[in-house]
């Protein structure tokens, strides 16, 4: 079994806020967050398989590569959370919740010949969090 | 499974270099590491907590509440200072190895008491080139 990692940086903005609470009610929750913002995210994809003997790779990262595009860059690039993807309107996008979007979208695409490990998501250099796959039987 | 990290930096000098061995015997074990001297690093510190993400805040953990923590227990206490000194190094050598297993120490209590999420694991980067990372075994 080999891991493969592959990653993609993005630039979105989103705000902290709970539907139904006032500006002020989020701000007083939330902080400077509650304020439209935004984050180059670095988004480190890493599933595992077989290593194929004939070609000696694990999958085509070009298949790969086309699932992040697909799933991540087009619904996600120089987007808002908020406003243009339908996954946040009841929670805040934190990259907790973030990740667990972007998991259950690449769960469903990623090619056959693997699966997913762990995906790692960066909102800045200092900040990660990361989903860990529980580990199945083979 | 969901886990947060945050990156932190202090700078610190230390020894390598044991009470009981003599000088010679530290310049064969530790090499120029052992400079009575001492020397420093721009240590960079990884630390990873594990919980469930709160409903309400979507987090695993307040990023003021674990930065306030680690500013004040690891940061304020280790920055700028000659590790030899600190009585967490009393008869240990403070090597990266050792620094990693202080800092979790130092951390663990602390964190639990904070909230849900519990403290697995921090990372210390010594030089670009070199990192240590104690985890608890799951």
């Amino acid at each position: 079994m080999v891991t493969l990692s592959r990653a993609v940086e993005f630039s979105t903005s989103l705000r902290y806020a709970k539907a139904g609470l006032s500006d002020a009610e989020n701000h007083a929750r939330f902080g400077d967050r509650a304020r439209q913002h935004g984050h180059n995210y670095r988004l480190e994809l890493t599933v595992c398989g077989a290593v194929d003997p004939v070609t000696g790779m694990v999958t085509d990262l070009k298949d790969i590569q086309a699932v992040l595009d697909r799933e991540v860059m087009d619904r996600f690039d120089h987007r808002d959370l908020n406003c243009d993807t339908p996954f946040f309107e009841k929670l805040v996008p934190s990259p907790e919740n973030f990740v667990r979007v972007l998991r259950e979208l690449l769960v469903a695409a990623l090619p056959p010949e693997v699966r997913l490990a762990r995906l790692r998501l960066q909102p800045d250099a200092d900040t990660w969090v990361e989903w860990i796959e529980p580990e199945q039987a083979p | 499974m969901i886990e947060l990290t945050r990156r932190y930096c202090f700078p610190a000098a230390h020894v390598l270099a044991r009470d009981d061995f003599s000088d010679a015997d530290n310049r064969r074990l530790y090499g120029k590491c052992a400079n009575p001297g001492g020397h420093g690093h721009n240590y960079a510190v990884e630390v990873t907590v594990r919980g469930p993400v709160d409903a309400d805040t979507g987090e695993v953990m307040g990023r003021s509440q674990l930065d306030a923590l680690v500013s004040e227990r690891v940061v304020a206490r280790f920055g700028h200072r000659l590790l030899n000194e600190d009585p967490l190094f009393d008869g240990r050598v403070p090597t990266a190895e050792n620094i990693a297993h202080a800092i979790y120490v130092a951390l663990e209590a602390p964190t639990a008491r904070l909230g849900t999420a519990r403290l697995v694991g921090v990372r210390v980067h010594e030089t670009r080139k070199n990192s240590f990372a104690y985890r608890e075994a799951s």
